[in-house]
């Protein structure tokens, strides 16, 4: 896809989604919400897996972090903007601490490291109930008003709600392309490409890996803060580290080498899911066949499979540009 | 005190199903490099066919848990040489991700086959009684198991350190191309090992089946737990997988004893230290 394509299609992929509510059923415009949660949480995840090279099986616990967080700052000052705004920056913190230890390891290692830190804050999430409420979670979060520069506005339905996750999803999606094409994404991919080699230029590496491990840490806890005002409930499950593979789940579907991959993936997961458990409750079985049929064949993801037909049906690019767009 | 030691002499014989799972996961880690997510599930499939054999065919005990070892085996061969073969050389991320896939893919198929109940078929026969320890009684059936738990690891010591197929193992593992320019077949030697493993998890799945319910979750539980002693042990060292599954057993047996709200987290908290103080385990040389 050339650049004027590229941007006609987010223009439209924009107009559609503004339009949502006015045309979709409420059942729709819920989906998408939870869409756009699972694409901030894969995106998020693809700056430490796509871009640094590093997987983490511990996103849930920051997710949850971020949805804890701003359900009790809610329940005790229903105002929308410091709950999400606390949630994301005690996700952010929450990544910082335990990055800052598990960025020592890489690969396998360091998987086992955030399985663990992620098992942990489902453990205080089951467990501690003075603050999390223990297996019955919280509950009677209330889907406070945006209150921004002494406006006031009321959130009572789902349509209304859906603008609040579009325009924080749009504006952190956008930050983060900026963040991918900026000089620290391509120093992340120099990182992911040879440690030694971004070592031997001057970069780093344990630091630009605390750097991506915090920010995804961040875009999984606005993700998890934008979901207690949705369902008024928070409970553990969403810190176990099974959910923890919802977005390398995404992400992978989607394509880690594409900037828009973790957003495909986001879409197809969640559409798929609501097609098939129509149709059967094993959406499990098809999903793990999926995955293994994805690993085997298409590691490119969708957005690898569109892009090697749009390719080859437009111009043969010389593979040093080609090379070029890793990343994208 | 004796609540103490009877109390640790029941987390001996739970550590024993630990012991044969993290023993599967740590020889197919040692030599293949792969850390296999599904492994838990094939914990699960053991348990599965064990209880079908067993408690709906009538298969005699014995019997049902060799039966039960050897499909989960044919399982295990077929997973090495189909799926994980391609992607040998790859980033070890992509391994993890295909038997992740697999953890999806077999509990779900579990769950279609045999469905999402609950069931414990009787202990047999010649497992039942207790016999009296500590003034309390207990089982036969958890003295088997610490019976077959040391067979195993003596098994394991004898095929690596003494017959010519873990020397071979030993080799592939430590230098592939060199094993395999000296002739050894380094392509049969995965998929042996990996064969090997699968039924390991398998016993201790198939073994679980008088005791403990069956259900699709048992896998994604063993696992964590079975990456927690493999951890504590060191990845790859079998010896340090014995002594890791003792602690975890044993103390995990105290821990819903005396502190069951914050078990869990403790356990995981030393999983990570481990991970940071010493990545090569507790019990590394």
């Amino acid at each position: 896809m050339n650049d004027l394509a590229r941007r006609w299609a987010v223009a439209g992929l924009l107009l559609a989604l503004v339009l949502l509510p006015a045309v979709a059923s409420r059942y729709v415009t819920y989906l998408v919400i939870h869409i756009l949660l699972l694409a901030l949480n894969a995106v998020g995840f693809n700056l430490l897996f796509g871009q640094t090279g590093l997987l983490s099986f511990g996103q849930a616990g920051f997710y949850a972090v971020g949805a804890y967080t701003c359900a009790r700052i809610l329940l005790a000052w229903p105002s929308l903007l410091p709950g999400v705004l606390g949630g994301t920056a005690a996700a952010a913190l929450a990544a910082l601490l335990l990055g800052s230890l598990s960025v020592r390891h890489t690969r396998i290692y360091f998987a086992m490291l955030t399985l663990a830190f992620g098992m942990m804050i489902f453990s205080l999430a089951w467990k501690w109930r003075a603050v999390t409420g223990g297996d019955d979670g919280l509950v009677g979060i209330p889907r406070a008003p945006l209150e921004l520069f002494g406006l006031v506005v009321a959130l009572p339905t789902v349509e209304r709600y859906y603008y609040v996750v579009l325009v924080a999803a749009v504006l952190a999606v956008a930050l983060m392309h900026r963040v991918v094409h900026s000089p620290l994404g391509l120093a992340l991919r120099a990182v992911r490409d040879s440690e030694v080699r971004a070592e031997h230029v001057g970069l780093n590496v344990r630091r630009l890996r605390l750097v991506a491990f915090t920010v995804a840490g961040a875009y999984a806890g606005l993700a998890g803060s934008l979901l207690p005002p949705l369902e008024n409930t928070v409970t553990p499950p969403i810190a176990h580290w099974t959910a923890s593979a919802e977005p390398v789940l995404a992400t992978l579907l989607g394509g880690i080498r594409h900037f828009a991959g973790p957003l495909v993936g986001a879409f197809v997961l969640v559409a798929a899911k609501d097609v098939i458990v129509r149709f059967t409750v094993h959406w499990s079985l098809v999903l793990g066949a999926v995955v293994v049929a994805l690993v085997l064949g298409f590691r490119g993801g969708l957005a690898g499979a569109l892009e090697a037909l749009t390719v080859r049906g437009a111009r043969v690019r010389p593979v040093s540009a080609a090379a070029g767009e890793e990343g994208r | 005190m004796e609540v103490f030691a009877y109390q640790g002499l029941i987390g001996l014989s739970s550590a024993m199903y630990l012991w044969l799972v993290s023993a599967g996961l740590t020889i197919i880690f040692g030599v293949l490099g792969v850390l296999n997510f599904a492994h838990g599930s094939l914990f699960m499939l053991g348990a599965y066919l064990g209880y079908t054999l067993y408690g709906l065919a009538g298969v005699p005990f014995g019997l049902a848990v060799l039966g039960s070892m050897a499909v989960v085996a044919l399982v295990g061969a077929g997973v090495e040489r189909g799926l994980l073969r391609p992607l040998y050389g790859l980033d070890p991320s992509y391994q993890l991700l295909l038997t992740f896939g697999l953890v999806l893919f077999l509990d779900d198929l579990a769950k279609l086959v045999w469905g999402g109940v609950f069931r414990i078929p009787p202990i047999p026969g010649w497992l039942q009684g207790s016999v009296s320890l500590f003034g309390r009684p207990y089982p036969f059936y958890n003295l088997f198991l610490i019976a077959v738990g040391l067979s195993v690891g003596v098994g394991l010591w004898w095929l690596f350190d003494r017959t010519w197929w873990g020397r071979a193992v030993r080799a592939t593992a430590s230098d592939r191309e060199m094993a395999a320019a000296l002739g050894i077949r380094t392509p049969t030697v995965f998929s042996s090992v990996f064969m090997l493993g699968s039924a390991l998890a398998a016993l201790g799945g198939a073994l679980s089946t008088p005791v403990r319910p069956v259900a699709p979750g048992i896998g994604a539980a063993m696992i964590v737990q079975a990456f927690i002693i493999t951890v504590i042990g060191g990845l790859g060292n079998l010896r340090g997988a014995f002594a890791g599954s003792l602690l975890v057993g044993v103390l995990s047996s105290y821990g819903t004893l005396w502190f069951p709200e914050f078990e869990l987290f403790f356990i995981f908290a030393i999983m990570a230290a481990v991970l940071l103080v010493r990545p090569q385990g507790l019990f590394a040389r």
